[in-house]
């Protein structure tokens, strides 16, 4: 078997894991970077309204500490503070070092990184790149690893003696030592359908996220959830995991691109939502907590684009997770646009010209997916899966998990965004985390006295193996499907016990029949057969997402329960960890959350705090 | 409004193949992509294609469709007539793993032997300033998805595999033009384009304009000003001429 | 203790077919080879034909007549600087500089190599030749000089210009008149639009904020680029149909009143 050895091995080469190779490797540690994909391709690219840092470039009144509190509003106070604090002061640092490894940003007029608005955020903040600024950091990213890879080659006459790139290289299993430390990771070549083993004291995951357990979804097939599953069987733990973000706008036709995202960005220019009577319903959806923050009405709102100064923003700008309740509710009562969604229509709110320069892979998008011309008539969209707040558990400062030598960044993480993530937010958190699980990575390996041996290496050879000796059994595209249909509509954007509880048995008998799910043909570039193998994946993330939304009784964020329609600030307090049963189950255990610093405390109004802690807390 | 289509790809492993036949169901909006999907798991399981986003995002589905490069997920099956026989290959440049997955570790290669950009060194983090208008050329650029349909079509190395050594191909020759006009660059690149990476290959026929699907101009913005760029430096009597004087 | 095993060796898809292109993908190159043969045959026929002058009017091909054979009124500026050693047709004279300009114009080289070389003939289609070395050697490096033909190519744009503002001046109008106006409009724009001017302008700059004028210049000439291809065409049929009328009112074939 192929076997290499390196200091730090990052799983998925997104913008969290590019960042953590790239600091790992300019702490001079051995490094390896694990993708799915072929590199440069991660789902990174999709993101396309901006990454959130409190510059200032557009609003001089712009600070980390008014990025602080819209994210901790965003995710109603559940946040890992101390995570957020760290994500709203770094992040203006990490976006200039992007700008110094080449990256291209759109401008202001005095030849500052422009900033846009986005939703949930008070001032314009995202620096972007027009409509595609995912795709301009993983470039950069992929350019800046690319970069240091000819320093190493100048210096040892080989590109790939310090950082080497294993694309299209799934991992299986972390590796441990007999003492439950990280000693590498297990996985095989897509390619060639054999296995490659990598020992290594530290391994960072920065695999993304879930989406692929649900139908509509913006996700791609990557997110398996593989990171999360690694993180469980390793004996880590997983937090937040029943807050899931359903993006308010995916495209809802044609059938095919169901779920495809639509940028918040459409709205942050101008777009209006309307139903099929042509109201802007997001005025009737101002919950409480935002009523003095969003205009009231139509002139309100739209001179806002215009002077944000004295007017309030307009209300299609609330964080998503209203936003997608909203649409949710109209299309339930019966207002839809015709193929299920509602209108965004950003045709009769900018000239053309402007739309194409604002929003040119919108346009593109729309006009060869759907044959609809934004610039004249509005879009159809609906709420799609998004993006899963919760993740591995890790330590805010390092990015370390509870398994020594595992640290996690990204979307795998949990705790940074709380209940609900707000839009720009998740570039930045790449950025930040990743440096910082690369950093933590590297020191935790510099303080260790022996590599770790693995063990276990035959037992994860075989648990791969297994799908392609079963040959005539199920279908693993069916089972992946049912699962995907189960966690849709019963586990979704709207939840209750009895529906939960259904998902929960029906989640048992997917995994039993996922027992046998076999792979015909050979082990070469076998889609069948890497399903088969991610389907495990997927169903401990699922279960983990069920779990824990049965247990959550109230609604907050990116969990809504028909059955608990309240926020109550005692749940604010709990959050729910989420481990490995001997039998292969999952536990859900409740934790009580560490009290917000003094200091981070006092930047809010107490009137503000009085809607979500409770009055312990408050005295 | 679902049809059954004719579909024939390539299927076979390292080089030997044959085409396969298929009929398979087709729904209204769907595109190649769904098709060869609906293909997996219905037919062929281990039917090889790589994608990832499906949304003309990550470049990833690249294959020729019908004998042209395009993207599975951006090529809607309503371009086609019913009785059509849709040919789905793969890229042809490249040597293929399986079926539609070809092996593009050349891009890699080449990627990896155009030095990086290369900021003066008095410039830290966060000063830099930049007019928009002096950054949309290389943005242009920067919408590349590294689909490498461009390298693919160029018939310098796609009909010549003796070329392969001697010539970047269109995406990366296109990536020297971003970090040539890029305000902060301050390496040289003129001589390396044409001596190292084979810009005088390039006989600006424009096939890899035509196939690039984010529609950028590669050669009326890249490859041509990037050649014209290499005439002031090698090729121009008078230029080169005035760099004598003016650097005695 | 790194182990990496062999990679095993690769080929691409082994495909005889030329292409599976299914449409009409030899139609552009053949009708780009007809349209570009027709210029060729007709400028060869053009340059022998004397009758290039009909008072005020001069036949572009013939333009600028500088030998002493010119009939005195088409005498550019009135002079003969060739004197009357010259007994060539005068076209010969100048032919080099707009020949010159289209031969190496980044588009016409396009539709050659792809019309008259096949190389390719159309995307994805393989070519028939065995080694391609492009523009990197003798006789196609020498496409690199485009830009100096483009400075001719200005001179003579020049000489069309001060014809069509004589035959503008000369009363009364014909319908000439308004063939070489068009017809210098249109070689204006492919000329002015050429990739070289687009690179002189500021396309060679790397800061085009600190020359907000040549930005200017580049912007404009950037959309007469990008229509470079219509304008090389509109411009060569313009040219010819010019040519070709002058000299037919020339040769008395045309006598119709305001010809």
């Amino acid at each position: 078997m192929e076997r290499h050895e390196y200091d730090v091995v990052v799983i998925g080469a997104g913008g969290a894991g590019l960042r953590a190779a790239i600091e790992a490797r300019q702490q001079g540690k051995r490094t390896a970077i694990v993708c799915k994909s072929l590199f440069g391709k991660a789902h990174t690219v999709m993101a396309e309204g901006g990454a959130a840092a409190a510059m200032g470039n557009v609003n001089s009144d712009d600070n980390w500490m008014v990025h602080f509190r819209d994210t901790m509003r965003g995710g109603k106070f559940l946040n890992n503070w101390r995570m957020a604090e760290l994500h709203a002061k770094e992040a203006p640092d990490r976006v200039y070092e992007l700008e110094a490894w080449g990256a291209l940003f759109d401008r202001t007029k005095d030849g500052k990184i422009s900033q846009r608005n986005f939703g949930g955020h008070e001032y314009p903040r995202l620096a972007h790149v027009g409509d595609r600024t995912g795709l301009e950091m993983i470039r950069t990213l992929q350019q800046r690893v690319v970069a240091l890879q000819q320093e190493d080659y100048k210096v040892h006459g080989d590109y790939e003696a310090y950082l080497k790139v294993f694309s299209e290289c799934t991992v299986t299993r972390l590796l441990q030592d007999e003492g439950g430390s990280i000693a590498g990771a297990f996985a095989y070549w897509r390619e060639t359908g054999k296995y490659i083993c990598f020992d290594a004291p530290a391994v960072v995951l920065a695999t993304g996220g879930i989406g692929k357990s649900y139908v509509v979804t913006s996700n791609s097939w990557e997110y398996t959830g593989d990171g999360h599953a690694l993180a469980l069987l390793a004996g880590a733990k997983l937090i937040n995991m029943e807050f899931i973000q359903f993006h308010p706008t995916g495209m809802v036709w044609p059938p095919s691109v169901r779920g495809i995202l639509v940028t918040e960005s459409v709205r942050g220019d101008g777009g209006v939502l309307r139903n099929a009577a042509g109201e802007r319903f997001m005025f009737n959806y101002i919950p409480d907590v935002f009523k003095d923050k969003y205009a009231t009405s139509e002139e309100e709102a739209d001179r806002w684009y215009t002077d944000q100064g004295n007017n309030r923003r307009p209300p299609e700008l609330l964080p998503r997770d209203e936003v997608a309740r909203a649409i949710n509710a109209e299309v339930k009562a019966g207002r839809g646009s015709p193929q299920g969604g509602v209108f965004l229509d950003v045709s009769t709110r900018l000239p053309a010209t402007e739309i194409i320069k604002r929003l040119p892979s919108m346009h593109h998008q729309f006009k060869e997916l759907a044959d609809v011309d934004i610039t004249r008539e509005p879009m159809q969209v609906g709420p799609t899966c998004h993006y899963v707040m919760g993740g591995v558990e890790v330590d805010a400062d390092s990015g370390a998990a509870s398994v020594p030598g595992l640290f996690a960044a990204g979307e795998v993480s949990g705790g940074m965004h709380g209940s609900n993530r707000l839009g720009g937010n998740s570039l930045s958190d790449l950025l930040v985390f990743g440096r910082r699980a690369g950093a933590g990575a590297a020191a935790y390996v510099s303080g260790l006295a022996a590599r770790p041996t693995a063990v276990g290496i035959e037992a994860a050879e075989i648990e791969a193996e297994a799908p392609l000796g079963r040959t005539g059994g199920e279908n693993p595209y069916e089972v992946h499907h049912e699962l995907q249909r189960t966690m849709n509509d019963l586990v979704g954007i709207i939840r209750r016990a009895s529906e939960i509880e259904e998902a929960l048995d029906a989640i048992q008998k997917l995994k039993e029949r996922a027992e046998h799910t076999g792979a015909q043909g050979s082990r070469v570039y076998n889609p069948g057969w890497h399903l088969a193998i991610d389907l495990r994946n997927m169903l401990l993330v699922s279960e983990c997402v069920a779990r824990a939304a049965l247990k959550r009784r109230e609604s907050r964020g990116g969990h809504t329960r028909d059955d608990f329609p309240e926020m109550s600030p005692q749940w604010r307090r709990r959050l729910l960890v989420c481990s490995l049963e001997g039998a292969g189950g999952i536990a859900v255990e409740e934790k009580i959350q560490p009290d917000m610093r003094p200091d981070l405390l006092a930047l809010f109004e107490r009137s503000e705090l009085t809607k979500y802690l409770t009055e312990e807390e408050l005295s | 409004m679902g049809y059954k289509a004719k579909f024939r790809v390539w299927r076979g492993e390292g080089g030997e193949g044959r085409l396969e036949d298929f009929t398979v169901e087709v729904n209204e909006g769907e595109v190649v992509l769904d098709v060869i999907h609906r293909l997996q798991a219905t037919q062929a399981p281990d039917l090889a294609v790589r994608w990832n986003c499906k949304a003309g995002k990550c470049g990833s589905c690249s294959m020729e469709i019908n004998g042209r490069p395009r993207l599975g997920c951006m090529t809607r099956m309503s371009t086609f007539t019913e009785d059509e026989t849709v040919t789905v290959t793969p890229m042809r440049t490249f040597p293929v793993i399986k079926d539609l997955v070809t092996d593009v570790s050349f891009n890699y290669q080449k990627a990896r032997e155009i030095p990086s950009f290369t900021p003066p060194s008095d410039v830290r983090p966060g000063e830099y300033r930049m007019q928009q208008i002096d950054v949309e050329r290389s943005q242009e650029f920067r919408k590349c998805i590294e689909c490498f349909m461009c390298n693919n079509v160029c018939h310098v190395i796609r009909d010549h595999e003796d070329n392969k050594p001697a010539f970047a191909g269109p995406r990366f020759l296109m990536r020297i033009a971003e970090l040539d006009m890029h305000p902060y660059d301050v390496a040289d690149r003129k001589d390396a384009a044409q001596e190292e990476h084979g810009l005088g290959y390039c006989n600006i026929t424009k096939c890899c304009t035509e196939v690039c699907p984010e529609h950028i101009k590669i050669t009326d913005n890249a490859l041509i000003p990037m050649k014209e760029r290499v005439v002031d430096r090698k090729y121009d009597p008078l230029v080169w001429l005035g760099n004598k004087i003016f650097r005695r | 203790m790194t182990i990496v095993e062999p990679a095993q060796r690769k080929q691409r898809a082994q495909i005889k077919v030329r292409t599976f292109r299914t449409d009409r993908w030899w139609l552009a190159p053949a009708l780009t080879f007809a349209g570009l043969l027709s210029f060729l045959i007709y400028g060869f026929w053009a340059i022998f034909d004397k009758s290039y002058f009909a008072d005020p009017y001069i036949a572009p091909f013939a333009s600028p007549c500088l030998a002493t054979s010119c009939p005195e009124g088409a005498r550019f500026l009135g002079l003969a600087p060739f004197g009357d050693w010259y007994g060539l047709p005068p076209g010969l004279l100048i032919l080099g500089l707009p020949g010159g300009f289209r031969l190496t114009c980044y588009y016409y080289r396009k539709s050659y190599y792809r019309s008259f070389w096949v190389s390719p003939p159309a995307c994805a289609v393989a070519e028939p030749h065995g080694k391609y070395s492009g523009e990197t050697r003798l006789p196609l490096i020498l496409n690199n000089i485009h830009r100096y033909f483009f400075y001719g190519a200005i001179l003579i744009g020049a000489v069309l210009t001060y014809d069509a503002v004589l035959a503008l001046i000369h009363k009364p109008q014909g319908i000439g008149t308004w063939i070489l106006v068009i017809n210098v409009v249109l070689i204006a724009g492919y000329t002015l639009g050429c990739h070289s001017c687009r690179h002189i302008t500021a396309g060679r700059l790397n800061h085009f904020s600190r020359h907000p004028l040549r930005y200017r210049m580049w912007t404009l000439v950037s959309k007469l680029n990008a229509k470079h291809q219509q304008l090389a065409w509109a411009s060569m049929f313009s040219v010819m149909i010019a040519d070709f009328y002058v000299r037919l009112v020339a040769k008395g074939v045309l006598t119709f009143p305001f010809s």
